[in-house]
């Protein structure tokens, strides 16, 4: 058993060496990520890493002011969400009976679709909220961003322990593959940064942009597998099933699922025979990233004039 | 050798703002302007063409009026805007200080405050916990440091702000109206800390309408009128020409026939205005109390024989306030002609009434019962006041006071 979850997880690892190596090796190859490491140690000086640990350290310590609760309510909202979503659509509408652990493997997704949601809304946000430091000083702008979406990141850490003591509670069997969480977290977090990055350039010129995210994200949740398993799709219509596979952060949570619950979570792997156009997920990732902080760099020079 | 290197150059710098038609921005607007195919906003060039170098070591002051372009120099220099043409090279480090208190938020503590303001001119935590007493005790706010910011007062924002400011450790400094703000004790500390920065040798670009704190601590300095620079050179030309700007200003409001136009016929002209330094040597002429006179030294030289001339002089402050206004028509004195080819000396003694300031000085030439202006220059020259005696009108003059017992 335990060596078939050994050759399980190395083949999930050859997986991704398959997308990431290639599509690495290519943008190596074009300069772009060479450019980008000269620029790593600017980008990592001194100075920007205080402002970026004050900055985090002010949204954090403000997100919560004047609550009794606190620092417990970045726990508690995705328990309460977890807590509703689990009543009326397991217990009512009986969904997921046919995966092991459906509690933790809603909660899960729900913990990963909060960070979402809070990482592109705060980074949205955070450079129109901090207008009167650009309009004051200059410093690189993306610190402004990238703070914003740290403190969702943080608050992800923390619901993960949590996760972790329903996995426990659960009785769920740890597996090896466990080990490439930080991978998924760290895929969604630079999905969400790059979406982050482009919705804020994006908010200092069109106010608009907030309100039509917010309808997005509303519709983005029913689109990705949270609530439903997967399966249920496959089993209406399996070309449905395929295209929303294709959406990163269903990818993400579903890889998640995979590695972390249950291997019942059908991922867009297993889903998805064609392995170029199982790794679309990952290149839009890279995709976005790349357009995201292209158009961020563009537009950033204006930030203090138009904000 | 890298002295020579300027700590700053600005070569044919031009910036032009996008102002928008409509206040609401948003992709309505988008598609309305791009089916009326109409631009959504009106170009407004705010500088043309600026250049100017400041050396290691240097004062420098950035003069002009509200709305000259010079806030949107200051911060092309810093770094916060673009230009759309022309170069901004910055040797060194640069730390600008537009406002005091940058990034201070109300809902913090003042000790998270100074921490997150400290951030802002690049300390870690670590340095400003070595620095946290004596910011703490030089704003005279210990007993508050606990207390969110918005309990605070607007002066005693300012003090905190300022006693982290001047911890700031850069090549070169861009102050921005500092003192515009605060009370009478806080402008004293800035004193001090300007004066310190000039003995220090400290780089520093000022941005000021303080003429008396420009001619006090800058060396040289640029003047900017409609977003070009109208001159450039030593702080006390730089300033004068600055009280011509805003008394030029000042005339087109007023409708009093006796402002003179710097304008006339020819037939004579004035060659030469100043103010005699009270100490041979001053390079601008500075009274304080000991003087009870300001000397204005006038020369006039006559193409034509002029008769019964009237030699007129304005003195304005630098608030375009008409301080004095004289000629020797009004003082009823008769002098006498002036002939052709000839030039005259016209000594002026007038008390000194004057306030702590800086005024400037404005000639005038006339013939025929003042009917006919031969030539005014105006702003030709500036002199300075200082008094330890206070006073808030125009006029600070010398009185006695007495107290009896009943």
């Amino acid at each position: 058993m335990c060596i078939y979850l050994i050759t399980k997880a190395g083949e999930r690892i050859k997986r991704y060496l398959f997308i990431f190596i290639p599509s690495g090796a290519l943008l190596y190859q074009s300069g772009i990520i060479n450019r980008r490491l000269m620029k790593l140690s600017n980008i990592l000086s001194r100075r920007n890493r205080i402002l970026l640990r004050e900055l985090v350290i002010t949204d954090f310590k403000l997100r919560y002011q004047g609550s009794v609760l606190g620092y417990l309510w970045s726990l508690l909202k995705p328990l309460m969400l977890f807590a509703i979503l689990y009543i009326v659509f397991v217990q009512f509408f009986k969904l997921g009976k046919a995966i092991e652990h459906y509690p933790v493997y809603l909660l899960l997704g729900i913990v990963m679709w909060t960070f979402f949601t809070e990482a592109t809304a705060q980074g949205m946000s955070a450079i129109v909220a901090r207008g009167d430091l650009i309009r004051k000083i200059n410093f690189p702008k993306y610190i402004i961003v990238v703070s914003g979406t740290i403190s969702a990141l943080i608050n992800l850490l923390l619901n993960l322990i949590i996760v972790f003591v329903f996995l426990i509670i659960n009785g769920v069997d740890i597996h090896w593959s466990l080990l490439l969480l930080p991978i998924n977290i760290a895929e969604l977090y630079i999905f969400s940064l790059a979406i982050a990055f482009l919705l804020s350039a994006m908010f200092v010129k069109f106010r608009d942009v907030s309100h039509i995210w917010e309808v997005v994200l509303q519709g983005a949740f029913y689109a990705t597998p949270i609530l439903y398993p997967v399966g249920l799709v496959v089993a209406a219509s399996p070309v449905i099933a395929k295209v929303l596979m294709l959406n990163p952060v269903a990818q993400i949570i579903q890889d998640a699922r995979y590695n972390v619950v249950t291997h019942q979570a059908v991922t867009v792997n297993s889903l998805i025979d064609n392995p170029f156009i199982a790794a679309i997920p990952y290149v839009l990732v890279i995709l976005s990233i790349i357009l995201a902080s292209w158009y961020f760099k563009k537009s950033q020079k204006y930030f203090a004039e138009n904000v | 050798m890298s002295d020579e290197q300027p700590a700053v150059i600005v070569k044919d710098l031009y910036k032009t703002f996008k102002l928008p038609h409509e206040q609401h921005s948003g992709i309505k607007q988008l598609i309305v302007n791009f089916t009326k195919r109409k631009k959504g906003y009106e170009l407004q060039h705010v500088l043309n063409d600026i250049s100017f170098e400041i050396k290691k070591g240097e004062f420098f002051g950035i003069v002009g009026r509200n709305g000259s372009g010079k806030s949107t120099l200051l911060k092309l220099i810093a770094g916060i805007y673009v230009p759309d043409k022309g170069l901004v090279q910055v040797n060194g480090s640069l730390t600008p200080f537009i406002e005091l208190g940058v990034g201070f938020n109300p809902e913090l503590t003042g000790r998270e405050n100074i921490f997150m303001n400290g951030a802002m001119l690049g300390f870690s935590h670590k340095e400003m916990e070595l620095m946290y007493d004596d910011i703490v005790d030089f704003a005279e706010l210990p007993k508050f440091m606990d207390q969110k910011l918005k309990n605070y007062s607007s002066g005693m924002q300012v003090r905190l702000a300022f006693s982290i400011a001047i911890r700031a450790q850069s090549d070169i400094l861009l102050l921005d109206e500092v003192l515009a703000v605060g009370d009478a004790m806080f402008q004293k500390k800035c004193y001090e800390y300007f004066k310190q920065l000039k003995n220090n040798k400290q780089t520093v670009i000022f941005v000021s309408h303080d003429t008396n704190a420009l001619l006090e601590y800058c060396d040289r300095g640029i003047l900017i009128e409609k977003g070009s620079i109208v001159y450039e050179g030593k702080i006390n030309k730089v300033v004068n020409r600055y009280i011509g700007i805003l008394n030029k200003q000042e005339a087109h409001t007023t409708t009093d026939a006796q402002v003179i136009e710097s304008s006339g016929s020819g037939r004579a002209k004035i060659t030469s205005i100043e103010a005699v330094p009270a100490h041979a040597g001053d390079t601008i002429a500075l009274y304080t109390e000991e003087q009870t006179e300001v000397l204005i030294k006038m020369k006039v030289e006559a193409n034509e024989d002029i008769k019964q001339p009237i030699y007129g002089l304005t003195i304005y402050d630098a608030s375009g306030q008409r301080i004095f206004a004289g000629n020797n028509l009004w003082a009823r004195r008769e002098f006498p002609t002036l002939k052709k080819g000839k030039s005259v000396e016209i000594n002026w003694q007038i008390p000194n009434v004057f306030a702590t300031g800086t005024f400037s000085l404005s000639p005038g030439l006339a013939a025929s019962g003042g009917s006919e202006v031969l030539d005014g220059i105006e702003n030709a020259a500036i002199f300075k006041v200082s008094k330890r005696q206070l006073s808030s009108a125009y006029t600070n003059l010398n009185f006695r006071m007495d107290i009896k017992n009943d």
